[in-house]
């Protein structure tokens, strides 16, 4: 599984930042997305990143396999 | 106008049968006619949303406009000012504009509004509410949770994040009031609009001299936007910020002193908090008068055709009680994994100001129920005046005891 982000559509509402902290941050820049890592470090990773990409208002977030 | 066949044709209905309920056509529409005509107030003839998925949907689809003269009244009212977007309002109001105005104003508060640095923000909102749960022991038993905790608070958290100065709060905080409060005589609305203007210009032309870690400075400093805009932003996060948060701490409170067994297990277990904001927001869904959206070009949805300019306006409320979505939906379970609801909104216009308004709910309550262990209502909760024509639902006041 890849995780892709665009901060460029990112509309800087945290959901994956909420969801997934681990995985996902805002910048303190713009506050648009930044993706941490691209390994699942921990069980249930996968689930938080899938979520995450669900809750995500603007589309910004893609999962490809 | 009347329409054959169409329930809807003044507008939304705002009585509840049950106040913690929308409507019950809505519900029942929802189930005949996921997309259903329905005639605004003003005669404009447009379409009424209440299904889950077809919501997020459209709430994504970029052929549907936000612009602010799209926007119909969604209900019968005696106020005699209706807002003209472009004339009343200094510019900046980007929750009523599209691409790519909005994408510019928004991305210019976007680092103000990140899940950490809201997270900055909570020990002062912790300090808030203290002070607040102080002034409340002063004045009573009995006080009333909406003027003596909600509405003040909600301010003083938006003045921390503006920057307003701690001597000019108390004056703001009135006017505002008096901005939201639809009992304001019109000339009065003008007159504490005028009056918070002149105070956001005062507060910027400070900051420029005088910075300091707030918004105003940073925008002031950004060299992004001129007076006027600034304003403007500042107004709509005031707007958009103040009332919603403080609705939604009074009537959490009030729901959860109707449901003394969820009240109990949250007592119980400090770490279902989280979830059980998230699951107060989805059922109350505060902004019951919903989002609208307008398509810029005719188009067809689910069969339905909709043509170009026609307002479809999305009924928050009952989406977020769609049974294919939310399992037995009209029970508040503080142990449902609520995350998904559209109380937000959803889209390139959701929420800015989520992240603040979640910290705010969680410290609301939870300050309340460590501080009175035996809250409860001063009054019988049928007593307790609903705000069901109100553009943000809530209890007008909250008579509590502890
Ligand atoms: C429980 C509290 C709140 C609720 C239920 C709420 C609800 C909403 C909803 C439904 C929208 C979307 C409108 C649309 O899609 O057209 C919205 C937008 C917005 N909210 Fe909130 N809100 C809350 C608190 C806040 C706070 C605390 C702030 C800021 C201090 C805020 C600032 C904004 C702004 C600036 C927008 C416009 C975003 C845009 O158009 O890009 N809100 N809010
Ligand atoms: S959830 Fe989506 S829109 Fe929000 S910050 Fe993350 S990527 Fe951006």
């Amino acid at each position: 599984m890849q995780i892709q982000t665009d901060p460029e559509i990112c509309v800087g509402a945290g959901m994956c930042a909420l969801t997934a902290p681990d995985m996902f941050d805002q910048s303190e820049e713009d506050g648009t997305v930044v993706l941490l890592r691209d390994d699942l470090p921990y069980e249930g990773a996968e689930n938080d990143v899938r979520e995450a990409v669900e809750r995500c208002p603007s589309g910004a977030l893609r999962l490809a396999d | 106008m009347t329409h054959t066949g169409c329930p809807l044709s003044n507008g939304l209905p705002t009585h509840r049968e049950n106040p913690l309920d929308p409507p019950e056509i809505l519900g029942r529409l929802r189930s005949e006619q996921p997309i259903a005509p329905m005639v605004f107030p003003d005669g404009h003839e447009g379409w009424v949303v209440t299904d889950y998925a077809l919501a997020r949907e459209l709430l994504v689809d970029s052929r549907l406009s936000s612009k602010g003269s799209l926007k119909h009244l969604a209900f019968p009212s005696d106020r005699a000012m209706d807002f003209d977007f472009e004339k009343d309002l200094p510019p900046g109001q980007f929750e009523h504009m599209d691409p790519p105005e909005h994408t510019r104003y928004r991305k210019l508060l976007t680092s103000d509004f990140t899940l950490r640095r809201m997270r900055r923000l909570v020990p002062r909102i912790e300090e808030i509410a203290a002070d607040r749960v102080a002034a409340m022991r002063r004045k009573g038993p009995p006080a009333d949770l909406v003027h003596d905790f909600a509405f003040p608070m909600s301010s003083e958290v938006i003045c921390e994040l503006l920057g307003i100065p701690v001597e000019s709060r108390e004056s703001f905080e009135a006017d505002s009031s008096k901005l939201l409060n639809l009992d304001t005589a019109p000339e009065e609305v003008l007159g504490a609009l005028h009056n918070i203007t002149g105070l956001l210009g005062k507060v910027a032309a400070q900051k420029s001299s005088d910075p300091g870690d707030d918004l105003l400075t940073k925008l002031v400093t950004s060299g992004e936007v001129d007076e006027a805009e600034l304003i403007g932003m500042s107004l709509l996060l005031l707007v958009a910020g103040h009332e919603t948060t403080a609705n939604m701490l009074s009537l959490g409170i009030y729901t959860l002193l109707r449901e003394p067994d969820q009240l109990a297990r949250l007592r119980a277990d400090e770490s279902l908090l989280e979830g059980a904001v998230e699951e107060l927001l989805r059922l109350l869904t505060i902004v019951h008068i919903g989002v609208q959206r307008s398509p810029t070009e005719d188009m067809e949805i689910r069969g339905v055709p909709v043509k170009a300019g026609q307002t479809v306006l999305i009924h928050l409320p009952s989406t977020n009680r769609d049974p294919e979505r939310f399992p037995d939906p009209d029970r508040l379970d503080v142990t449902r994994r609520a995350v998904g609801h559209l109380t937000f909104s959803h889209g390139i216009h959701q929420c800015l100001g989520q992240q603040l308004a979640r910290l705010e709910l969680r410290v609301g309550y939870a300050t309340l129920l460590r501080e009175f262990p035996d809250l409860r209502l001063a009054v019988p909760a049928e007593e307790v005046p609903m705000r069901e024509n109100m553009t943000v639902y809530g209890v007008h006041e909250l008579p509590v005891a502890w």
